[in-house]
């Protein structure tokens, strides 16, 4: 049996991000920050997976991985 | 989530729209949004324009996401394609140089001021009655007109984008976001 813990993380493909700033406006836990007006960056340990950034993404260059907890 | 001042700036963005409609001597007003992007990139290497300030943004936010008038689909992927952020940083650079061009004609005696506002670069719209007279050179009133095509022109392609994609897709090909990105990229050396 697999026991290995999962979470949901947002990941962000940042070659595309126009780093308009919408996910770090919707996103509950604060978890997002654009970096230095070029992109957008996950901060992993605050986010919860939600997907509100995802939906938001005028852009769609967020995405929701299972990643190792 | 706390609501900050800058949360209300949509109100300013469709006044902005409604006051040019009623005297297009307001289209002045514009610049600030050509003016405050540019300097906050340029002093302090950030989108905290787009990031807070852009009321044009809210605006789509709103009528796109709590009045529901919007697709919500993916924008297609040549959309976010950096040819075509560059191409049409370019094509709307041409065309605002063409506007400033047009106006300095009128500046120079050379062209009569033309009381229309040119939506979409190619439908000319009769605006007379937003027109007065003024203290002013007509140059000033063939500005305000040029300006306020831009502006209309954008708010619109922002709107079809906006039923169609996600409510802020214009964000994504918005020719001062993009600029202001080239600009905060340099600054930082290059970025992604």
């Amino acid at each position: 049996m697999n026991l290995v813990k999962k979470r949901r993380k947002a990941v962000v493909d940042q070659g595309l991000c126009v780093a308009c700033g919408c996910c770090v406006k919707v996103c509950p836990m604060q978890a997002f920050e654009i970096i230095r007006g070029v992109m957008a960056q996950v901060k992993e340990e605050k986010c919860v997976g939600c997907g509100k950034c995802a939906r938001e993404c005028p852009a769609s260059v967020i995405g929701i991985r299972e990643v190792e907890a | 989530m706390k609501k900050h001042w800058y949360d209300y700036l949509w109100i300013a963005s469709a006044t902005y729209l409604i006051l040019g409609f009623f005297n297009i001597l307001f289209a002045w007003f514009g610049l600030l949004c050509f003016f405050i992007p540019l300097l906050i990139s340029v002093v302090r290497g950030t989108k905290g324009y787009c990031n807070r300030y852009c009321g044009r943004g809210q605006l789509f936010s709103l009528l796109g996401g709590r009045f529901g008038l919007s697709r919500k689909r993916d924008i297609p992927n040549w959309m976010k394609s950096k040819v075509f952020r560059y191409g049409f940083l370019i094509f709307f650079f041409a065309m605002f140089f063409q506007m400033l061009w047009n106006t300095y004609l009128v500046f120079a005696g050379a062209q009569d001021l033309r009381q229309v506002v040119t939506l979409l670069w190619t439908f000319k719209l009769p605006w007379n009655w937003a027109y007065h007279g003024t203290l002013f050179h007509p140059g000033v009133a063939q500005f305000a007109f040029g300006f306020y095509s831009v502006m209309l022109t954008s708010t619109v392609l922002g709107l079809v984008t906006m039923v169609l994609f996600k409510p802020r897709s214009w964000c994504v090909y918005c020719p001062m976001g993009t600029m202001t990105q080239l600009i905060c990229k340099a600054k930082c050396g290059g970025g992604k």
